[in-house]
């Protein structure tokens, strides 16, 4: 299985690597959907740059009360950090669900949300989170919300020569707890379903509540119906179950030789339940 | 166009041109002639090809040799040193993890990695590490036992 050929480019710099990009070359990261496209010659680039050997594009650091994760940080750099587990453990946690040790060694966050994989992981997190993703082309720089930003399958609202330069998570005090739960595809580990849960307590009460969906539909999604369900309340079974039902609500389910549309959507309910409750459960 | 390309592979130093397309596994299978890393799937998900580069277990099918220029490379064949094995070697030797022994190599780097991570890792621990990792023959529990080997081998 050999690629056609292509012109290979490793800048050390980040506006190097974006004038290239602006005449045509295609970023290459972790290579980990990238090349196994390229042997199957799925996508034959011309030229790629190797945003590998940029200097500081795969920082994590807290930062106005965010956490700042350059494009180039590993699937293993977000699972490992000190700063995410303590501070944004739900990125971590959906982290440690991708692939394999050797796939979470080279891929990374910026190639894994430009892909846009309608089952990967990160973008269920991202939409829990309400992530910001900044957008850099050669010249210009742009902010995008999770939301902006998936647009549909395979497609983002990259433009043409722009990279995802980094992407922004917020910090939860107190109060809060975060759960990622995913039906994995076996063979590749891809989420058939996966539920990311973020919920917010003050005192007996139910604040915050930000469902993302990945797997189940053309896009990762908020679940906005079940999270307005849930607010306010207490978290009982009953209410969890209530919010739960509804995550499926009006969307147009994926359907494929591992589970079919109708499938796809208990197994939603049933994993929003086992998101949320485990939410719930980490609120210190 | 070729591009030259210097990697140190098991403690040498080798200098090649290669093609960008070149996959890191035929270039250490082809060209510089270690046979240990194998191809199994060349798909990404089977891990025979497995080899740590600048300490971390990447599949080298799934990467061009180019991205290593520069790396320092561990296969297989630089695991045993003086005529002994390794730890993790010995371990898989004695709790029968290996039937064919063509997922071998690939197992061993990648508990490599998993016991650098964590030395003492549980059951669910391991056989998280090794998803990456097929075995046709095993049924796994043989190599999960010989991880555990290595892990007390280690410890001790
Ligand atoms: C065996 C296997 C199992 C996997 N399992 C899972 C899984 O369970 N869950 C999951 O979510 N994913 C999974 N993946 C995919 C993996 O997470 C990839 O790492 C990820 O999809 C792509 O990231 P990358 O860094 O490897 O990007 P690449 O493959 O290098 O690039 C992917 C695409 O993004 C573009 N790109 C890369 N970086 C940028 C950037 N900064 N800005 C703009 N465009 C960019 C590239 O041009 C390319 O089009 C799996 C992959 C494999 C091989
Ligand atoms: S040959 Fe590389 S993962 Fe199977
Ligand atoms: S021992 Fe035969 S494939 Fe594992």
């Amino acid at each position: 299985m050999i690629p056609q050929r292509f012109e290979y480019s490793a800048p050390k710099t980040l506006d190097e690597a974006l004038g290239l990009l602006a005449e045509g070359a295609k970023p290459l990261a972790g290579g980990m959907s990238l090349i196994p496209m390229m042997k199957l010659r799925l996508a034959a680039p011309e030229h790629l740059v190797d945003l590998g050997r940029i200097k500081d594009l795969s920082y994590i650091r807290e930062q106005g009360g965010s956490i700042h994760i350059g494009a180039t940080a590993t699937h293993h750099d977000v699972e490992s950090s000190a700063l995410l587990r303590g501070k944004c453990p739900l990125l971590a946690e959906t982290a440690s669900h991708i692939g394999d040790v050797q796939v979470r060694n080279m891929g990374t966050i910026g190639g894994s949300v430009a892909h846009a994989d309608p089952s990967a992981d990160y973008p269920a997190a991202l939409q829990a989170l309400e992530a910001k993703l900044v957008l850099k082309g050669v010249k210009s720089e742009r902010t995008v919300s999770a939301e902006e930003f998936f647009v549909d399958t395979f497609t983002t609202a990259l433009e043409p020569g722009e990279i995802v330069r980094e992407v922004i998570v917020p910090v939860d005090g107190d109060g809060t707890g975060t759960s990622y739960q995913k039906v994995l595809q076996p063979a590749s580990g891809f989420a058939i379903v996966g539920i990311a849960a973020r919920v917010r307590k003050s005192g007996e009460k139910i604040t915050l509540v930000r469902i993302g969906v990945t797997g189940l539909a053309n896009r990762a999604f908020r679940a906005t119906a079940a999270e307005k369900s849930l607010e306010g309340k207490t978290g009982s079974a009953a209410e969890v179950q209530a919010a739960a039902a509804v995550v499926a609500q009006g969307v147009e389910a994926n359907s494929d030789l591992h589970a079919s549309a109708d499938y796809r959507k208990h197994l939603a309910v049933v994993y929003a339940v086992k998101a949320l409750n485990a939410a719930l459960s980490r609120i210190a | 166009m070729n591009e030259s390309i210097t990697v140190t592979i098991n403690g040498t130093a080798y200098t090649h041109d290669v093609e960008p397309r070149l996959l890191l596994i035929h270039y250490l299978r082809e060209v510089v002639g270690l046979t240990g890393p194998h191809i199994g799937c060349e798909t990404s998900l089977c891990g025979a090809c497995t080899v740590e580069l600048n300490g971390k277990a990447v599949k080298s099918c799934s990467m061009f040799a180019i991205q290593a220029n520069g790396a320092k490379i561990l296969t297989v064949e630089g695991m045993a040193a003086d005529g002994k094995l390794h730890k993790i070697q010995e371990a898989f030797w004695n709790e029968h993890g290996l039937q064919c022994g063509f997922c071998t190599p690939g197992m061993i780097m990648v508990t490599k990695q998993i016991l650098e991570r964590n030395p003492n890792p549980n059951e669910q621990e391991i056989r998280h590490g090794l998803d990456g990792n097929l075995c046709r023959c095993t049924g796994y529990q043989h190599i999960v036992n010989a991880v555990k080997a290595a892990a007390r081998a280690a410890g001790a």
